[in-house]
C-alpha cells in the first residue's frame, strides 16, 4: 500500500531516514516510540482534534471558486482555505500537535526554524498559548524580508535569532537550529516546520497536517457527490502539499500536482526547485532530492517567496516522484505574483506567495481540463506577510 | 592491519596516548594544506583528521563552519583533498589519514568511486558525522573492503545498546564526543568524560579517542588520563584562521600549539 511508509526505519523507498549526529540518535528514538504510542491514543487524538476545531478554527471550508473558475474556463476550481486557520496558515495544524507532544514528553524549551516565518508565528503562538519558551531561527535575509512576521513573533514572546551563516536563509535557519538542539539536547523539543529533517519527523508532520486532506475529501464528496480530478499545492518542504495529498495516496483517479519555485526560471539556476532540477543527496537529516553542485555542495537557492526557498524538499515528495504517483512542476516568481494578483482581484482572497505558486499552476492545468472536471488548489496560507514584498515590487512605499 | 590499528597497538605497547589534531582541508587554501599536514606530524601528531569541507555542517560550530567557507571559496572538491593524502603519502607512508566530513560530499561522487580513490591514495580511515551505523549498511562495506577503517562517533547520549551495536561497526578506533554540543563549543568535564570513556572500555575492546573541547596541553593530559587518544580541532582551525596570511608564521603557531600538547601526553607515561 502506498500509504505504509515510511517503513520501521524511517524510509520512504531510497528516501528518508535518519542521518544525524550520534548526539541526536537517542532524541529522535524516544520521540518515535512516543510518537508511534501517542498516535494509538484516543486521549492525544482527541485533545488534538479538538484545539484544531476550537484553536485554529477547523475544518477550514472547501469554497468553489466561481468567478476564477468563469475566468479560467476550464475545471471548477476549489479552494481549501487553510489561509482562514488561527495565524493564517496551515503550519498551525502541525505545531499543535508538535506542541501536544512537547508537552507529554515534559520539555519546556521549545526551538523551530523558519522561512517565511509562517512556521515560526505558528510555533511562537502555541508556545505563548502553553506558556513554552520559544527560540526561532530565521535566516538573516529572511528577517529583512518578513519583518512584519518577526515583530508578530516576538509580541507573542518568542526569541529570533536571526542567523548570518551560509546563505542566510532557510537552509541555515534549520542548519542552526540543530545545532541548539545538539546543544541543549535534554531539556528542548525541536518543532520542525515542514516534512522534512529526520526521522521520525516527516512522519509526524504529515500525520498532523494529513487533516487537510481528509476534510477535503469528506467535502468534495459532500458538496460534489465525487472526489476532485486534481489537487494543486505548492512544494518548499512540502507540508502543505502531503498534507493534501496523502489521504487521496490510494484514489488512483486524482492527480496530484506539486508546484515548487521556479525562481527567474529553471534554466537560469536561479530557483529553489529540487524536484524539478536536483538530484538525490544527504542534508538535514535525511536524503532526498536536493539542488547541489557536482561536488555536493548545497547550492544557494532563489524565491520571490522566502517560504519557499529551500534547496530541499520532504523524502515523501521525493518517493511519490520516482514512482510516479505525483507530479512536480514548478512556476516562475512572475508567475507566481500574476497568480497572487488574479485570486486578489477575482475572488478577494490574498494569498501567500508560496500559495500564488499553486494559484497559478492551477489556473493554467484548470484549464487544459474539462468543464466537468474538479481542481482543488490548497490555499496553504494569506498574504498580509507579503504586502511589503509585493509593494516594492509596484514601487509603492507602505 | 590497519596502519591506524599499527599505531594504536604500538602506542599501547609504549603505554603512549595518540595525539590526533583535525584540520579542515583547503584551509586557509588547497595550496598549504599538504605542507600543513607535514607540520603536523613534526609536531607530534600520530594520526591525521582531515576535514573535508560541507557547505552545511550542522554539527560544527562557527570556527570549522568558517575553514569550511574558507576552503570552498577556493572550490576544493572531495576529490581534490584525496589528491591531497595521495601528495602527503610521497613523503610519510606511516602517519594515519582519517578523512572526517559530511555524506553528501561523498553520495554526490559515488561511493565505489569514493572508496576506490580514497583506499588508492593512502587514506586510512572515513569519518562521516551524519551517517550513524544504522544507514551504513550499503555504505561501510565499500570501505571495509578496502582496508578503509570505518570510524563512529558516540556521545554522552548514546545508550549501552547502540554503544555495543557502533563498537562491532567500528575499526581503527571509536570517536567519542565529550559532551553535547558543537564543536569548539563548550569546557569538557573531565570527570564525567572519565566515567564514560571507562564504561566503553568495558563493551569494546576497539581505542577510544576523545574529542571536542581539547583546546590546550592541561586538557590534552587530563582527558588523555582516561581515553587512548586526544582529538584536537577547533582551537588549530582557530590559529589557521587567525595567521591565514603567512604560512611560515601559521606553521610555526600550529607547532606551539601541538608539541606542549604531545609533550603533556607523553608526560603521563612516566
Amino acid at each position: 500500500m502506498l500509504s505504509a511508509l515510511p517503513d520501521a526505519r524511517g524510509h520512504f523507498g531510497a528516501y528518508g531516514g535518519r542521518f544525524v549526529s550520534e548526539t541526536l540518535m537517542d532524541s529522535l528514538m524516544t520521540l518515535e516510540k512516543e510518537y508511534l504510542r501517542m498516535k494509538k491514543d484516543p486521549e492525544f487524538q482527541a485533545k488534538f482534534d479538538q484545539d484544531l476545531a476550537d484553536y485554529v478554527g477547523r475544518p477550514s471550508p472547501l469554497y468553489f471558486a466561481e468567478r476564477l473558475t468563469r475566468e479560467t474556463g476550464g475545471a471548477q476550481i476549489w479552494l481549501k482555505r487553510e489561509d482562514l486557520n488561527h495565524t493564517g496558515a496551515h503550519k498551525v495544524n502541525n505545531t499543535i500537535g508538535q506542541a501536544l507532544l512537547a508537552s507529554f514528553l515534559g520539555k519546556k524549551r521549545i526551538i523551530a526554524e523558519t522561512g517565511a516565518g509562517q512556521h515560526g508565528v505558528a510555533t511562537a503562538t502555541v508556545c505563548a498559548r502553553l506558556g513554552l519558551e520559544c527560540h526561532v531561527f530565521m535566516g538573516a535575509e529572511d528577517v529583512q524580508r518578513q519583518s512584519l512576521n518577526v515583530y508578530r513573533m516576538k509580541l507573542l514572546g518568542a526569541q529570533v535569532h536571526a542567523v548570518q551563516s551560509g546563505t542566510r536563509t532557510l537552509k541555515d535557519a534549520m542548519n542552526d537550529a540543530m545545532r541548539d538542539w545538539v546543544s541543549h539536547v535534554d531539556d528542548t523539543f525541536y518543532i520542525i516546520g515542514t516534512v522534512a529533517g529526520p526521522h521520525p519527523y516527516p512522519l509526524l508532520v504529515r500525520d498532523f497536517q494529513s487533516v487537510i486532506g481528509r476534510e477535503t475529501r469528506r467535502q468534495a464528496l459532500e458538496k460534489t457527490g465525487k472526489l476532485p480530478d486534481a489537487l494543486v499545492a505548492c512544494v518548499g518542504g512540502g507540508s502543505n502539499a502531503i498534507g493534501m495529498f496523502y489521504p487521496f495516496l490510494g484514489d488512483e483517479s486524482v492527480e496530484m500536482y506539486g508546484v515548487e519555485a521556479g525562481g527567474l526560471g529553471i534554466e537560469t539556476g536561479q530557483h529553489a526547485a529540487p524536484l524539478c532540477a536536483g538530484r538525490p543527496g544527504v542534508l538535514h537529516g535525511n536524503r532526498t532530492y536536493l539542488m547541489e553542485d557536482e561536488n555536493g555542495q548545497i547550492a544557494g537557492t532563489h524565491s520571490v517567496s522566502a517560504g519557499l526557498d529551500y534547496p530541499g524538499v520532504g523524502p515523501e515528495h521525493a518517493w511519490l516522484k520516482d514512482i510516479g504517483r505525483a507530479n512536480y512542476v514548478s512556476v516562475t516568481d512572475n508567475e507566481a505574483l500574476d497568480g497572487f494578483r488574479m485570486l486578489t482581484r477575482v475572488e478577494g482572497i490574498m494569498p501567500a506567495l508560496e500559495t500564488a505558486h499553486a494559484v497559478a499552476y492551477g489556473v493554467k492545468k484548470a484549464a487544459e481540463m474539462d468543464k466537468d472536471q474538479m481542481l482543488v488548489i490548497n490555499i496553504s496560507g494569506r498574504g498580509d506577510k507579503d504586502i511589503h514584498t509585493i509593494a516594492q515590487l509596484d514601487g509603492i512605499e507602505i | 592491519m590497519s596502519r591506524i590499528e599499527g599505531v594504536m597497538k604500538a602506542l599501547k605497547e609504549q603505554d603512549r596516548k595518540a595525539l590526533i589534531p583535525y584540520i579542515t582541508a583547503g584551509d586557509p587554501h588547497p595550496d598549504v594544506t599538504v605542507d600543513l599536514m607535514h607540520t603536523l606530524v613534526s609536531a607530534g601528531a600520530d594520526i591525521i583528521e582531515l576535514g573535508v569541507p560541507f557547505s552545511d555542517p550542522m554539527a560544527d560550530g562557527p570556527v570549522i563552519q568558517l575553514a569550511c567557507e574558507r576552503s570552498l571559496k577556493h572550490g576544493t572538491s572531495l576529490r581534490q583533498v584525496i589528491g591531497m593524502v595521495k601528495e602527503f603519502r610521497k613523503q610519510d607512508d606511516k602517519t594515519p589519514v582519517v578523512l572526517m566530513g559530511y555524506l553528501n560530499p561523498m553520495e554526490a561522487m559515488g561511493y565505489e568511486a569514493f572508496a576506490e580513490a580514497a583506499a588508492d591514495a593512502g587514506v586510512d580511515g572515513i569519518l562521516t558525522v551524519d551517517l550513524p551505523p544504522e544507514e551504513a549498511d550499503d555504505v561501510a562495506p565499500l570501505f571495509t573492503s578496502r582496508n578503509l577503517d570505518a570510524i563512529f562517533l558516540l556521545a554522552p547520549t548514546t545508550i549501552d545498546e547502540r554503544i555495543q551495536a557502533i563498537a562491532e561497526h567500528s575499526s581503527g578506533y571509536v570517536y567519542y564526543v565529550s559532551f553535547k554540543g558543537v564543536t569548539g563549543a563548550a569546557k569538557i568535564n573531565v570527570d564525567e568524560v572519565a566515567a564514560k570513556v571507562a564504561h566503553i572500555h568495558e563493551m569494546t575492546a576497539l581505542p577510544v579517542g576523545v574529542g571536542f573541547g581539547i583546546r590546550d596541553a592541561e586538557t590534552a593530559a587530563a582527558v588523555g588520563r582516561v581515553s587512548d587518544g586526544v582529538i584536537v580541532g577547533s582551537v588549530l582551525v582557530d590559529t589557521i584562521a587567525r595567521n591565514q596570511a603567512d604560512t611560515e608564521e601559521l606553521k610555526r603557531a600550529l607547532t606551539d600549539l601541538l608539541h606542549p600538547m604531545r609533550e603533556a601526553l607523553d608526560s603521563l607515561a612516566s
